[in-house]
């Protein structure tokens, strides 16, 4: 009974035709711009579209600035409540849990009620303060991925042990975070950043909500308007997230880890 | 706390427990600082919680109450009687549920074979990885890669119409609701198989072969064991998948633009535009929407919680 | 002389290039109680498995009570097993984990619950039928699986170092019921172990391997006191080794240590001035108190740890170290660190190995 199973091999081929076949036929269709040979003319189409370039730039920029605010956010966090608050752990994991219970569209929704014209924070009112609520709203969908990663990262490398074994030898506080836990996470820090990138960069119902000219914005539009450039749209998007996750993969393989975990 | 007393006790020596003199109250002071500083760690992370994420979602619900006078009332509740609106989620509710029931045992058959089916080892973290890209592959990529290939002038609809069977003959439609069940597929299946494997992972191998010395065929040992024990886990992660697919809009917003009228859709064309001209009906429709799906998402963790405890 | 129960004949296992098990024969009788014994990697658990049919022999063959087993699947052999882990299924109580074999085989309803209660009472646990495995400490469990597999009236019982994962004390006291139960139903039992002291205590035979090999198979006495091999004595119980000079192989003297001694088991194949390595157990060696044996050599005491009935010495004899077992005695204190000690050993007792 060494050898693999038939029907294993059998799911495995119909699996991989069902996931792949999409992808095929949208290389293939996005190759046909011109009528009788294959070209690359919808990339070329679409990568000389100055609305490609501002609104790609547009969600770059909103992501780093999500990925910046998400750590501030996530690390002190996972930290303090790994180290000195675990009573707290139930209520910061049912928060990271939020997001994914509740719709990103209600969310958004959420937000332009409470931070409209008429109330205390009136984000909506600019295209700053909408930005600025754009990038909240990213972050708010990234937490859970992002605490996640923070978290495990942290587990990996027994940040308990470690903080322990230097407070012992003399270290404060701030040398602690900056020379031993930082360091120490930062791959795990990178895979969150990817993960957010690779959420924000498709993400279109929020910013459609909330008016502002983001890449998903921009795909739609092109998806209502032309026939071959959104094909060739959705192979540089799938390209980009899949080279996302490659980095997140090529990263976990470089991530140090203590040999005992107690946890 | 052990690192807090480390800290405070290197900072001030022992000072005698009946005189709390200059130096133990120093030691208290340090202590308390110190206790404080942790709490403001975690600051950014509350205000963050509760402003970005339970308030907003709070206010919504409750402005679910108000009307455009701001007077309490139930109307907006009554309102969703509205025909159209209960279409909106009849149809979500069947979309969410068929991509669930289909998607559910079609995982679980992946993750089973790629982790009891002795295949390579490649395999299993290839597929895990694909799934991980996949289950968060929405909107308009994913939309025209389906229009692609089963679109009326898709790869595959042509292909079979090559081979002699008219697909769109049959009364199949991309942009139906059995088309946007098929297209939900595409990440309702990877999120599947993500959240399943560690439960199939935890399904050890001694118990198959202590049913095997049992005398027990295969298909006993999934019967009796392999598929109770998963049992509870299939249905949470069903509930979960339905959660997703509920909440989903960006798919079917690319895939057919406002005409299939899922819940998710008509609150996107009241925000956007006030379609219903009453605020608080969509807000009713939000608290519809979550309400649907924090059931669901409740039942998935009670269920897994409830599994867990069993597989200690 | 029945013929033997179970025959493993000429047994290979390949994994790949790696060959863990090289070549075993053995014979076990009906009824008999057998531990396959050694360290990790040894070959005993993938010698288990075979016999289970969990592995396929790359050569060889396996016969149980006359028949050829070797190409029956594992769940037509008629045998049970308990596992390391327990391996309860989780979804079941107690009893439809004891009865699952029975319910398998077509038993009906009343004399299953019948069996059952008789395993219950069997293991020590009546009442504990409605129990859930999660509800049951490491012991009652691995009882529980041990009922489980006896229920159906198996051929043959498999045991795969069923106690490794408990508690010492109950390690012990477990080891005796399992042993208790196997004599009462007479059931051929091989029970996988790299527990010397555990084999030693419960088996009637032992099998002792190394490297996919069998060092020596014979009862506990036999193993203990008469290793044929450097490995079976080194690896069951302790063995003192003490480095020796030829002096003429004729007359069978040595030299320890610069004393002289005469070793009637010494071979005549050495020549004088080689250097041979003696050995005995802890307990050949003792202090000289009343009648010095054969053999009396000078020593200090390098460690004494008083363990309760029995003190444990270590005695530096010029460049060895030997451990020597001494009753504790209320009358006469044991001697302290760095005292000059007498030692007597009987010289039948040495024994002079190969490797």
């Amino acid at each position: 009974m060494k050898q693999s199973r038939g029907w294993a091999w059998i799911v495995f081929a119909v699996g991989t035709a069902y996931f792949l076949i999409p992808l095929i036929a949208t290389v293939v269709f996005s190759l046909r711009m011109r009528r009788d040979y294959l070209s690359f003319d919808a990339y070329t189409s679409v990568l000389f579209d100055r609305q490609f370039h501002a609104t790609f730039t547009y969600s770059v920029l909103v992501s780093l600035f999500t990925i910046v605010l998400g750590l501030v956010v996530t690390v002190p966090a996972a930290y303090l409540v790994r180290l000195r608050l675990p009573q707290l752990r139930p209520f910061v994991e049912f928060v990271t849990l939020l997001p994914l219970i509740i719709p990103p569209i209600i969310l958004v929704y959420g937000y332009i009620k409470m931070y409209n014209t008429s109330s205390i924070l009136p984000l909506t009112g600019t295209a700053i303060g909408t930005d600025i609520l754009l990038t909240l709203s990213y972050v708010a969908l990234g937490l859970p991925y992002m605490y996640r990663a923070v978290d495990t990262g942290m587990r990996t490398i027994d940040v308990q042990t470690l903080t322990e074994a230097a407070t012992i030898m003399g270290a404060r506080q701030w040398t602690i975070i900056t020379r031993i836990i930082l360091p120490n996470i930062m791959i795990a820090v990178l895979s969150g950043a990817f993960l957010t990138f690779a959420i924000v960069i498709g993400e279109f119902t929020m910013a459609s909500l909330l008016g502002r000219p983001a890449f998903g914005t921009y795909l739609q539009r092109i998806g209502i308007s032309k026939s071959y450039e959104p094909a060739a749209l959705a192979v540089i998007s799938f390209i980009i997230t899949w080279g996302a996750m490659g980095m997140i993969q090529l990263l976990s393989r470089f991530a140090p880890r203590t040999s005992v975990r107690n946890n | 706390m052990s690192s807090n007393t480390a800290i405070a006790s290197q900072m001030a020596p022992m000072a005698d427990p009946g005189k709390p003199g200059p130096a133990h109250r120093l030691a208290r002071g340090r202590h308390a600082l110190a206790s404080l500083g942790q709490y403001l760690g975690v600051l950014p992370f509350l205000i963050f919680a509760l402003l970005f994420l339970i308030i907003p979602t709070l206010n919504l619900a409750i402005s679910a109450f108000y009307d455009t006078d701001g007077h309490f009332t139930f109307n907006n509740i009554i309102e969703l009687r509205r025909q159209n609106i209960v279409d909106a989620y009849w149809i979500s509710i069947r979309v969410s549920a068929a991509s669930a029931a289909l998607g559910a045992p079609i995982g679980l058959v992946i993750a089973l074979a790629i982790i009891r089916g002795r295949l390579p080892g490649w395999i299993r973290s290839s597929v895990m990885t694909f799934s991980g890209v996949a289950s968060n592959f929405a909107g308009v990529p994913l939309a025209f890669a389906f229009v692609a290939s089963l679109g009326r002038l898709g790869m595959v609809t042509v292909i079979l119409k090559f081979l002699g069977f008219d697909l769109y003959q049959t009364g199949f439609n991309l942009l139906s609701f059995w088309g946007l069940t098929v297209t939900y597929l595409y990440f309702q299946i990877p999120l599947m198989v993500l959240i399943i494997s560690p439960a199939v992972d935890g399904l050890r191998k001694e118990w198959s072969e202590a049913a095997q010395t049992l005398g027990a065929s295969p298909w006993q040992f999934w019967r009796h064991v392999g598929l109770p024990v998963l049992w509870p886990n299939l249905l949470g992660t069903v509930s979960l998948l339905f959660a997703n697919a509920f909440g989903a809009i960006a798919t079917a917003y690319a895939l057919t633009g406002s005409s299939l009228n899922i819940v998710p859709i008509l609150l996107y064309t009241q925000i956007s535009g006030d379609v219903l001209h009453n605020p608080g009906l969509g807000a009713a429709l939000a608290l519809g929407m979550i309400l649907i799906t924090g059931i669901a998402n409740v039942i998935y963790l009670v269920v897994r919680t409830r599994a867990e405890r069993w597989l200690k | 002389m029945a013929a033997p129960f179970l025959t493993i004949s000429s047994i290979t296992k390949s994994f790949k290039d790696n060959q863990v098990v090289k070549g075993v024969d053995l014979d076990f009788d009906k009824g008999e109680f057998v531990s396959l014994l050694g360290p990790s990697g040894c070959g005993k658990t993938t010698i288990l498995r075979m016999i289970a049919g969990f592995e396929q022999p790359t050569t060889g063959s396996i016969i149980v009570d006359g028949k050829d087993i070797t190409a029956l699947p594992p769940n037509r052999r008629r045998i049970g097993m308990v596992f390391q882990a327990y391996a309860l299924f989780p979804n079941m109580n107690v009893t439809d984990n004891i009865g699952f074999g029975l319910k398998i085989a077509g038993m009906p309803r009343p004399q299953r619950e019948a069996r059952v209660a008789e395993m219950l009472e069997l293991i020590g646990l009546p009442g504990f039928g409605k129990r859930f495995p999660f509800e049951l400490s490491g012991g009652q469990q691995q009882r529980v699986a041990l009922a489980r597999a006896i229920a159906p009236r198996p051929s043959m019982l498999l045991l795969d170092e069923p106690l490794s994962a408990l508690d010492a004390k109950i390690r012990v006291s477990l080891r005796e019921e399992i042993r208790a139960i196997q004599r009462e139903l007479g059931i051929t039992t091989v029970f996988v172990t790299h527990d010397q002291e555990e084999a030693l205590s419960i088996s009637d035979r032992i099998v002792v391997l190394n490297g996919g090999r069998v060092e020596q198979f014979g009862t506990p006495f036999e193993i203990y006191n008469r290793p044929q091999t450097r490995f079976a004595a080194t690896f069951v119980g302790t063995l003192n080794t003490i480095a020796a000079t030829v002096i003429d192989p004729a007359a069978r003297t040595v030299r320890i240590d610069g004393q002289p001694a005469t070793i009637p088991c010494l071979p005549t194949a050495t020549k004088p001035g080689d250097t041979i390595a003696l050995t005995m157990r802890p307990e050949a060696i003792s202090l000289v108190h009343g009648q010095p044996r054969d053999i009396v050599l000078d020593g200090t005491v390098s460690e004494v740890s008083f363990l309760g009935s029995v003190i444990r010495l270590k005695v530096r004899l010029g460049d060895n170290i030997v451990a020597l077992d001494t009753f504790n005695d209320q009358t006469r204190p044991p001697p302290a660190y760095g005292e000059a000690v007498k030692v007597t050993i009987a010289a039948s007792d040495i024994l002079v190995l190969g490797d």
